[in-house]
């Protein structure tokens, strides 16, 4: 089932901010038997750049990313809205290169967010995790809508064994980071935030799951603030646990 | 970009801190939403309908000389009278003069985007033309001499209490924040106006071309009496909103209600064509339909040509996470909310580019009936900020470094290592909680993790031999 090699593109934020994530991922893959590559000199999708209007320095970004990956069999990123960068935004930002514009395609082909990957393509909902908690899950906007992409990580963590899910009203609803909108509207983003964070609370579980480190960093950053901190995890983190790490309770 | 960004973010701030605001809009939002959610469930193919209603507006725009000339020539045909007008100022002198002419001295008014787009109250009122919106939420905000701050919920900022107060000094008396009794107020206050206005003004929602028939959609019937009871009816719209066929306007009829107000239909769908005939007991002696421009016609064939398939409905609105936390005024513009940014970047004489605005959530583009791609617009703004230097000089500067950074591995990997030193004096327990620059837009309500001190890429090593 799938491919048995996978090349990882870990994103500036879990290389940078949250190696762990980057850790846990390879750990999942491999436990499914899955060996994983990690092209070296890896930066950044470039998706910083494309949204605030660089185009011309996100598609020199985007070239060296695709040379850089375009080798590999097939590509896991653990973040929604990166994939979605590489699967559907390089194709804008070489619209008019039709050169550009076919690799950009046929790295965007075999490119996979990490549980849609799971899922679609190693055919797994049972990952054989185990993970002792109750965890509510906040879908990113640009996995959700962006990459169209609603079902595989419940799925994927309804099926986690000793993990309960709790629904999070309004999941939907975007949690006001939206990248460097977050430093320009700060307090646009914060109102934003609060209200994810009252829904997030009222769902009443400890941990709070997504499946991209800039919204986790976002919500996370926010709920640091308030009294009662809830945990913050990558579903990478979550699937990657198994018997002997789940030992805290 | 700068000066509407730093204007934007003040009246945000103000925004967010009403409190009375803040509640109006949870709710009327929110209303809205469900009950569109509903209203789309009792169709048998919505995705089927919204795609066929796409496919009608983008063929119809680019072929827009060819159905406006048709248009124009079944109005004629049918007694109208067709005006074309290049820009807001000529729109409002061609309704100026047809006013003057005939010697009107008051004017009723239906709701109409196109008609504040134009700014036409105060030139009418300035021309000593008394001026009064019949449509409840316009009327609200006429007395409370404000801008709509929604497209089709004008008054969604007030509470209840806020617009008895203000029917309570219109009508003189005291009336209590309970909306049966004002909307029989207003009922009453209005109807007169009727009988006395001389010019009634209305919007279209569609005009089409095969038949000459002008479209409004209201739900208040007000929109009848405006376009009935004077004896000259004058309607305005954007060049955009002609269809060719009365078959595209049931596509379009099953389809607006549900987004904009979740109903099926609205209480009225009103089809005018031509004044009062020979031998007709009423209707206006005069229709005349204004078409303007105002910076449409230049966006056809460019990256903003979709936004040309707006249907007015609001519904991108109501789903944004920004509009529902700063309102419709913020915006300042005729119209607000992620639409609104990329129709005020082209029309009239002082666009600008709010694109910066916006999470990029892509909520706007799943709701939008006519499925026009928001996100992608906004990018394309951004773009044209950058390309226009509109940025400030230290975002620019700054977004440039980081391009050089992110091409350049051994760059990036020293970013990440002056970032772990320069982080130091910030850090604490474990976060960085106070940073100075544009920074502290951050750290203001969030803290940040620090760059971990031993990255992915110098762990991978250890990792690889793991396997």
């Amino acid at each position: 089932m799938g491919p048995k090699s996978v090349a990882l593109f870990a994103t500036c934020l879990v290389d940078l901010f949250y190696p762990q994530v980057g850790e846990a991922t390879v750990r999942l893959l491999r436990r499914l038997g899955v060996r994983v590559t990690y092209p070296a000199n890896q930066t950044c999708c470039g998706q910083p750049l494309f949204n605030n209007g660089f185009h011309e320095e996100a598609a020199r970004v985007a070239r060296q990313t695709i040379a850089l990956l375009e080798p590999a069999e097939c590509i896991v990123v653990p973040s929604g809205s990166c994939a979605c960068m590489l699967k559907k935004e390089y194709l804008h930002l070489f619209q008019d290169d039709p050169e550009m514009h076919q690799r950009a395609a046929g790295l965007g082909r075999k490119t996979y967010e990490l549980s849609d990957f799971l899922v679609r393509v190693l055919g797994r909902e049972d990952v054989g995790a185990r993970f002792t908690g109750t965890a509510t899950y906040h879908p990113s906007c640009h996995l959700l809508r962006g990459l169209g992409i609603a079902d595989a990580p419940t799925r994927l963590l309804q099926r986690v064994q000793g993990l309960t899910l709790h629904e999070l009203p309004a999941a939907e609803n975007c949690c006001g980071f939206g990248g460097s909108f977050a430093v320009k509207f700060p307090e646009v983003s914060n109102a934003i935030l609060q209200e994810k964070i009252r829904n997030i609370r009222s769902s009443g579980a400890e941990i709070l799951v997504a499946n991209d480190c800039g919204c986790l960093m976002h919500m996370g950053g926010g709920i640091r603030r308030t009294p009662q901190p809830i945990r913050t995890m990558h579903l990478a983190e979550i699937l990657a646990g198994d018997a002997t790490t789940d030992t805290h309770r | 970009m700068t000066d509407s960004r730093s204007a934007f973010i003040a009246k945000a701030r103000g925004a967010i801190e009403d409190r009375q605001l803040q509640e109006a809009l949870d709710l009327a939002t929110g209303r809205f939403l469900t009950l569109r959610r509903n209203a789309f469930r009792s169709l048998p193919d919505p995705e089927g309908l919204r795609e066929r209603a796409r496919a009608i507006k983008q063929r119809t725009i680019r072929e827009l000389d060819q159905h406006l000339e048709r248009l124009a020539t079944e109005i004629q045909r049918a007694g109208g009278r067709i005006h074309f007008a290049a820009d807001d100022r000529e729109c409002v002198d061609i309704i100026l003069r047809l006013a003057k002419e005939r010697g009107v001295r008051s004017v009723v008014k239906s709701k109409s985007m196109a008609s504040e787009e134009i700014h036409l109250n105060p030139a009418l009122e300035g021309a000593g033309i008394t001026v009064v919106e019949t449509d409840l939420g316009e009327w609200i905000i006429q007395l409370a001499k404000e801008t709509p701050s929604h497209i089709i919920a004008p008054a969604i900022h007030k509470t209840a209490r806020q617009v008895a107060e203000l029917f309570s000094a219109a009508v003189k008396r005291q009336l209590p924040p309970d909306p049966e009794a004002l909307t029989a107020a207003a009922r009453q206050e209005l109807r007169q106006k009727f009988f006395q206005a001389d010019m009634g003004i209305s919007g279209a929602n569609f005009a089409v071309a095969e038949t000459g028939t002008i479209v409004i959609v209201t739900n208040e019937g007000n929109g009848r009496l405006v376009t009935t009871l004077p004896r000259i009816h004058v309607a305005i719209m954007g060049m955009e909103k002609v269809i060719p066929t009365l078959t595209d306007l049931m596509v379009f009829l099953q389809l607006l209600a549900r987004s904009a107000t979740g109903q099926k239909m609205s209480v009225y769908t009103s089809l005018i064509r031509g004044p009062r005939r020979p031998g007709e007991t009423d209707g206006p002696e005069e229709v005349h339909l204004v078409i303007m421009d105002n910076g449409r016609s230049r966006q056809v064939g460019g990256p903003l040509e979709e936004s040309l398939n707006c249907l007015r409905c609001g519904a991108c609105l109501n789903v944004c996470p920004v509009y529902k936390e700063v309102g419709g005024h913020t915006y300042d513009s005729t119209y607000p909310g992620p639409i609104g940014i990329i129709l005020t970047s082209f029309l009239g004489h002082e666009p600008k580019n709010l694109g910066g605005a916006s999470t990029l959530c892509g909520a706007c583009l799943e709701v939008c009936p006519v499925k026009i791609d928001i996100p992608r617009m906004l990018l394309t703004l951004r773009h044209e900020a950058e390309q226009g230097r509109e940025l400030p000089r230290g975002e620019r500067w700054s977004f440039r470094a980081a391009g050089l950074i992110l091409r350049s591995p051994v760059l990036y990997r020293l970013a990440a290592r002056l970032g772990r030193i320069f982080q130091r004096p910030f850090l604490h327990d474990g976060y960085l909680d106070r940073l100075p620059g544009p920074g502290a837009g951050w750290t203001r309500f969030r803290d940040l993790p620090p760059v971990a001190a031993r990255p992915f890429h110098a762990r991978w090593k250890e990792l690889e031999r793991e396997s």
